[in-house]
């Protein structure tokens, strides 16, 4: 089941949506006013940690190829670092400039209108995909195209084709080419499927892609081994090991955002007519965060505290945590669900569906949405959690309680 | 050809670009000095000086990439990080140019709602890093110099005349100047010491000082013709506050004599045409408004919550351009149109002529 009608699935009345959506604002305007130097001065540190990082990784491999001791744990210890330099790069940085986060301060060298990142989707076309389609219709079906990348089946609603059977495969190869989804995105797949795209915006987009993906590849499988002269593969190797560690890490980081168990999905009828406060219910509703350490929260880019990012994508994302104490006091008041867990629990629960949802809804149960109904229920007052039972783990279902 | 013409600095940055894209290597060398990038200018402040009680002229050592070809009146923009955020006001050069110069400066009265300029004369730290924006403007002396010359001046519309005055000197070619220069009182008036040392030292240079608060405004109708009779063969240039500006423009006019004026004002004069108006669609932030044709697309976007760049809002700094995917806007300027698709426009000073798609 999606929902058609936020309001109504909430239980809230007209007058609370407008005011929890006044709420939000105010909270937006607070954050907006309180901006300063200091988180300025964080997302300089970011860029220079990130740039050092990247300088220090490549000087080790270079280096470290020249010498038979050193070969291998230079090759080891340098891709390692770059797959953190380009996991700070794409989450931290590139993602949250792009989203606007820094505009604010109106430097030019780190604001979205300038920025391009470090995987193969050009900037541009990431900025029309991601900040606009997926942003503003986020987990709508047949709207976002973040619902499974165009590959995957991920909601009861999509319809089941025997191709969905390949399921767990497709994952896997989505996983560790990751940058290379990401980047034929915007084309719209689903679009040029149904021949409903137009011939001349793809052909100028696939050239961006190529050209980008291009100079991506020749520095990381060309000019870096050229450079590590007779060891020319020991770097690619390296490189190739970190591109696949920061593919993977930004899988598992944006699978974990909108798929596990509590993240609802809605239908069109929402977003007719929908109001600003229904928009920020819809974002609620529809993301999931997860718990971690400070360091987990940097190398993710902040995006566990997805709900916050989805509320406020354009808001620096230093600031997140705070702001997700704030959210989750109001989701409280409104009696609305919130829904966070750790990052393996969250990830398991994702990938569960992926698995589900390869096989037609009559073989499988939905217990995502009775996760949400049982959640929505209780927080109502409907239930006592108790009448409810407890909270199964393995399939995330409420099992009813003991007598 | 040598190698080292083959070998140029642009070849070895594309070069390294290989290695530093999507970033230029100068994103990286200015890790270690913050001035060894040329992707945006940027300076130092070496040193502030006062110069009256709210003046303070502001020495910059700029960075990698400036070329000291500015001819005397031009100013430059500068870029200052207060609070998190870059502010941008432009200031005349007050130094006169040299090739092989090592720093300029500018000279900066502090506003009482100017809190950019405030900030520059009371409170910046030498050491502080700071955003440039190339030397422009058409406030010049041509070369060679006329042979007579009126300055009108007014306040710290100075600065601009006293880089030509030191270029003039400097060069020894000072021809036959009268500089009426118009301030509140002593105290306040900028330069005044060196004003009247090279009065002393140029016979062809003569300074009048006006201090309003005693004697009252100079007007023109009243004390041009005793002040310097024949100001009519004379070449003007003029620099000060607004109406001051606006006076002298409607006297040069009714003399007939409006081609021998020349006037610098520091903020933008829309005299082109307005555009048609029209929506405006900003395709990445997937926001849009519908504005008339004398609000800029800058202010257009600001409208519709669109974090748009901006430096100098005056047409200057280019910090506002934005890629303009479709549609035609005017330059509020001149009145010319521009109507490439996917070229990039100066949002400050451009209204939509019909409906605009940007990316941002
Ligand atoms: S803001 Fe400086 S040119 Fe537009």
């Amino acid at each position: 089941m999606a929902i058609a009608d936020v309001k109504e699935y909430t239980h809230l009345t007209a007058e609370e949506v407008e005011q929890l959506g006044a709420e939000l604002d105010a909270l937006r305007a607070e954050i907006e006013e309180s901006r300063n130097s200091k988180d300025a001065d964080y997302i300089y540190k970011m860029i220079r940690l990130q740039r050092g990082l990247a300088t220090a990784a490549r000087i080790t491999l270079g280096v470290s190829a020249y010498h038979r001791r050193t070969r291998v744990p230079g090759a080891v210890v340098g891709g390692a670092m770059l797959g953190v330099a380009k996991i700070l790069e794409n989450m931290e940085i590139g993602h949250n400039v792009m989203h606007g986060q820094w505009d604010w301060m109106n430097d030019p060298e780190v604001h979205s209108s300038n920025w391009e990142w470090d995987t193969a989707q050009p900037a541009e076309q990431w900025k029309h995909s991601h900040n606009y389609v997926h942003h503003q219709f986020t987990n709508v079906l047949g709207y976002d195209n973040d619902i499974g990348y165009g590959i995957l089946r991920m909601a009861r609603e999509q319809k089941w084709h025997p191709v969905n059977l390949g399921q767990p495969l497709y994952n896997a190869a989505l996983a560790t080419l990751f940058q290379w989804g990401v980047a034929l995105h915007d084309l719209d797949l689903e679009a040029i499927r149904k021949g409903e795209k137009d011939p001349k915006v793809m052909k100028k987009q696939l050239k961006q892609i190529w050209q980008k993906g291009r100079r991506q590849a020749v520095k990381d499988y060309v000019v870096y081994p050229a450079l590590s002269g007779p060891h020319f593969m020991t770097t690619v190797y390296a490189n190739a090991a970190a591109n696949v560690t920061r593919n993977l890490w930004s899988y598992v980081i944006i699978f974990c955002g909108h798929f596990p168990d509590g993240a609802m999905h809605f239908t069109e009828e929402q977003i007719e007519d929908e109001t600003r406060p229904e928009w920020y219910l819809r974002q609620m509703l529809g993301s999931a965060n997860f718990e971690g350490s400070e360091m987990l929260h940097v190398l993710s880019g902040n995006l566990g505290y997805q709900v916050e990012h989805h509320l406020f994508p354009d808001l620096p994302s230093n600031r997140y945590g705070e702001i997700s104490v704030r959210v989750r006091q109001l989701c409280e008041k409104y009696k609305l669900p919130y829904t966070t867990g750790p990052l393996h629990r969250q990830y398991g629960q994702a990938l569960r569906t992926i698995i589900k949802l390869s096989l037609p809804n009559r073989f499988t149960s939905g217990d995502r949405e009775d996760v949400m109904e049982g959640q929505m229920e209780v927080a109502r007052g409907r239930k006592s959690a108790e009448q409810l039972g407890s909270r199964r783990p393995e399939t995330g279902k409420y099992a009813a309680a003991a007598s | 050809m040598s190698v080292k013409d083959r070998l140029s600095w642009d070849g070895v940055r594309r070069a390294g670009a290989q290695l530093t894209t999507p970033l230029l290597p100068d994103d990286y060398l200015a890790l270690v000095n913050p001035l060894w990038t040329t992707r945006e200018l940027r300076g130092v402040i070496e040193k502030v000086v006062p110069e009256t009680e709210d003046t303070a002229t502001v020495v910059i050592r700029p960075g990698w990439g400036w070329r000291y070809t500015h001819q005397p009146g031009q100013y430059i923009g500068i870029g200052l990080q207060v609070g998190g955020r870059f502010h941008w006001r432009s200031y005349s050069v007050s130094t006169p140019p040299r090739r092989r110069g090592r720093t300029l400066a500018i000279t900066v009265r502090a506003m009482p709602e100017g809190f950019l300029s405030q900030h520059l004369v009371n409170g910046v730290e030498p050491g502080t890093v700071i955003r440039l924006a190339l030397p422009s403007g058409d406030f010049v002396l041509p070369n060679p110099p006329p042979a007579r010359i009126l300055f009108l001046v007014g306040g710290s519309g100075v600065t601009p005349v006293m880089s030509m005055l030191r270029t003039l000197d400097r060069r020894g070619t000072m021809p036959d100047v009268v500089m009426s220069y118009s301030s509140t009182t002593q105290d306040r008036m900028i330069f005044r010491d060196e004003l009247a040392e090279l009065a002393g030292r140029h016979d062809s240079l003569t300074v009048h000082e006006r201090y309003t608060d005693d004697d009252g405004m100079l007007v023109l109708e009243d004390h041009l013709d005793e002040l310097c009779p024949d100001w009519r063969e004379r070449q003007v240039w003029a620099c000060g506050p607004g109406p001051m500006l606006d006076a002298a423009s409607e006297f040069w006019d009714e003399a007939g004599l409006e081609d021998r004026l020349h006037l610098e004002r520091f903020s933008v004069n829309f005299t082109g045409e307005g555009g048609e108006g029209g929506t405006l669609t900003f395709r990445s932030s997937g926001k849009s408004v519908e504005i008339d044709g004398a609000t800029t697309v800058l202010e257009g976007g600001e409208q519709a919550g669109v974090g748009m760049p901006y430096g100098c809002r005056a047409g200057i700094c280019h910090t506002c351009s934005v890629t303009m995917v479709e549609g035609k806007v005017r330059d509020l300027r001149n009145g010319e149109e521009f109507a490439e698709p996917n070229g990039s426009v100066q949002t400050c000073v451009t209204a939509p002529v019909g409906d605009c798609t940007f990316d941002i």
